[in-house]
């Protein structure tokens, strides 16, 4: 047996038969490790890759339309349409709901448009206030004063057999606001 | 008995062959006045970090990492757990003190010159710990699974969520689906307990290592300028002459310091207790007011006090800059003086980025910039701005109040900071201008002038012009004045 390094390279420059195998074993497992990557990358971005085949985003209902009042702005709460064993509360998402006039309405997101706050209805002064940072948006959402630099986020909606219906599913941040996935900016967007 | 232990230690060495290595290293000899308390912080991290293995694991007992129980079984290791309550403020504090740690230990490596020729790459491995570090930190705050780890996590989103074209594939990557829910909390939990601790082992493996192989720091001495093509014979030279064995010459000092600084993080679990968890991760419970934990306070306050279009450049490019400009450190000023003596602007640079952080951390304590939510309903308006006041007056007190101007506006020392404080606003402004603040807003003020009848706006600013010291009396427009008189009857102004 010779004590030569498997790898060493070997000193007339030709393959001996172990180098072979030592390199031909380097790449097997090498293609060993492609087929497993394949799996378990797509395992890892699969919360990425979902939401861009078939979409994170469907229609849930609110409340029947009588239950928000006309011209008054309520809290709602919906679950999140797409729910997991482990989520407990997490799903529960609550959202403001404004109602404009007969079918008319308009549902925010409860998060601040800066960064993700939940924001606060404030009927009396008509003013949503965020806790965080201070920002204030006008009852419309369109932004008021503070760091935000554009509106509240909307849900697009649409009122079915008096039931109030938005679509929903996806956490709204500044970087992929709901409404600019759908296709139509918000009124209130800069 | 002795001979017994003797006997099956070198049986052990026999087969391990360990102790001399082991001797080597701890025996090896150091610079002798670098047995100093200023070289202690290092070992002092590395003990922390095993204390947080140690608390860690045994939270892990107990703890649930789903989003659905994650806090019940908080409250019961606070509760129900015997001295649960201890282990988990242990790692809470523990938490606290590493960061503290950490940073001392680099400010003094920085102050000291360690990162110059030939330790660099241990500078930058020191980098990296520290960004685990606060990793870590981060992490372990989500693993509180309460109000604030829910909120802080959308806070990271939407910062995340701003990356140029990414941002959105970042967002759903960070919360494993489209918002935060059960996988959120259990690939925190994945980076809390495996990945980030398992890179940190690795990391600070190498760190010591290279401590060992390279040599611990000397003591700077200005004047004594570090050259690559001499520095190591000199060193050598010095280990030599002035060399003492770490064991048992300097080691004394970190053992008590490491025995000190556990003896503290116990002191502070004992006496304050461990942290949170507040109120339950609902989301539909919004009535909550986020902040991060002490060491990330100062980002709250950057975020609030930048403006608005800076923002996103601003937490884009500074970050990594920071990172890029610490690892570069050690290659831009690997030689020269590493005496602090003769380093004026590492001094000053050091001492602005405490001060900044420092003020910065302590804005955000008070959070003046956040409205107080309650100050309309809950506090009332001083006595002494009602007293004597008409009828007009106190209904534009109470519109005042009813509005939610305390929100962000303060009356003697109490309401919101958002806004100026208004106890003197009619020396400030005229009686149009009042009326122009309210109604058009303007100057970060949301303009009222849909929301207040002409009625309420007139009551509103006879109130505001109340406000003045009694002894200064408020601002008045001379034209105005002027013009009104010249607008009266003549009769009526002749005497």
């Amino acid at each position: 047996m010779s004590t030569k390094p498997v790898l060493a390279p070997s000193t007339d420059g030709t393959l001996s038969r172990r180098r072979f195998f030592a390199k031909l074993g380097i790449l097997f497992n090498g293609f060993a490790a492609m087929v497993v990557a394949v799996p378990v990358v797509g395992f890892l971005f699969s919360s990425v890759t979902r939401g861009r085949t078939n979409g994170y985003l469907s229609w849930v209902p609110l409340g029947r339309i009588d239950e928000f009042p006309e011209g008054e702005t309520r809290l709602a709460t919906f679950r999140n349409p797409n729910v997991m064993p482990t989520d407990g509360k997490t799903v529960d998402t609550p959202c403001w709901v404004r109602h404009v006039a007969g079918e008319k309405f308009q549902v925010f997101a409860i998060n601040c448009a800066h960064l993700g706050c939940p924001v606060r209805w404030f009927p009396q002064s008509g003013l949503f206030m965020c806790p965080c940072h201070g920002g204030a948006y006008y009852r419309d959402g369109a932004r008021a004063s503070g760091p935000p630099e554009r509106g509240l986020f909307e849900y697009p909606y649409k009122v079915e057999n008096g039931l109030v219906t938005i679509q929903a599913g996806e956490l709204p941040t500044p970087g992929a606001a709901i409404a600019s996935l759908t296709g139509e900016k918000p009124p209130c967007a800069s | 008995m002795r001979i017994m232990i003797g006997k099956i230690g070198e049986w052990f060495d026999h087969r391990l062959q360990l102790a001399a290595p082991i001797r080597e290293a701890v025996e090896h000899p150091v610079p002798r006045n670098t047995a100093s308390w200023f070289y202690v912080f290092g070992s002092a991290a590395l003990t922390v970090f095993l204390l947080q293995l140690v608390t860690g694991i045994l939270l892990a007992l107990i703890y649930v990492p789903s989003a659905g129980e994650a806090w019940s079984s908080l409250q019961a290791l606070n509760h129900q757990v015997a001295l649960g309550w201890f282990i988990r403020a242990m790692h809470g504090w523990g938490s606290n003190f590493m960061v503290a740690i950490v940073l001392i230990h680099m400010t003094q490596v920085f102050l000291f010159g360690a990162h110059k020729f030939p330790r660099e790459l241990t500078w930058i491995i020191g980098v990296f710990l520290l960004l685990m570090t606060l990793g870590m930190a981060f992490t372990g705050q989500v693993l509180r699974f309460d109000q604030d780890a829910y909120w802080g996590l959308g806070i990271g989103a939407s910062i995340a969520s701003r990356v140029p074209i990414l941002g959105p594939a970042v967002v759903k990557l960070m919360l494993g689906g489209p918002i935060i829910a059960g996988a959120t909390l259990s690939r925190f939990f994945a980076l809390h307990v495996f990945v980030i601790p398992g890179m940190l082992i690795a990391f600070v493996s190498l760190h010591l290592l290279m401590v060992l192989k390279l040599g611990i720091n000397e003591w700077p001495m200005p004047g004594r300028i570090v050259k690559r093509e001499t520095y190591e014979a000199q060193y050598h030279a010095l280990t030599k002459s002035e060399g003492a064995p770490f064991l048992p010459y300097a080691i004394w000092k970190d053992m008590f310091f490491a025995a000190f600084i556990i003896l503290a993080i116990a002191a502070c679990a004992y006496y304050f207790g461990p942290f949170g968890p507040t109120g339950q991760p609902d989301p539909t419970v919004i009535q909550t007011a986020p902040k991060p934990d002490y060491f990330f306070l100062w980002l709250y306050a950057l975020l609030s006090l930048l403006p608005p279009s800076l923002e996103t450049p601003f937490l884009l490019i500074v970050p990594p800059l920071v990172i890029i400009g610490l690892i570069l450190l050690p290659f831009l000023s690997g030689e020269g003086e590493k005496s602090w003596k003769r380093r004026p602007i590492a001094v000053v640079t050091v001492l602005m980025i405490a001060i900044t952080l420092g003020t910065f951390t302590r804005m955000a304590q008070l959070a003046p910039w956040s409205p107080r939510m309650n100050a309309w309903s809950g506090e009332p308006v001083p006595d002494r701005y009602i007293h004597g006041t008409t009828a007009l007056e106190r209904q534009g007190a109470l519109v005042f109040q009813v509005k939610q101007c305390r929100n962000c506006h303060s009356l003697g020392d109490s309401g919101g900071q958002r806004g100026p404080a208004l106890d003197s606003v009619a020396v400030r402004l005229t009686q149009d201008q009042l009326i122009r603040q309210v109604v058009q807003g303007g100057g970060n003020m949301p303009a009222y002038g849909n929301n207040l009848s002409p009625a309420e706006t007139t009551a509103l600013v006879a109130f505001l012009e109340t406000l003045h010291p009694a002894a200064q009396s408020p601002a008045r427009d001379a034209a105005r004045d002027l013009a009104l008189s010249e607008s009266k009857p003549k009769s009526a102004t002749q005497p």
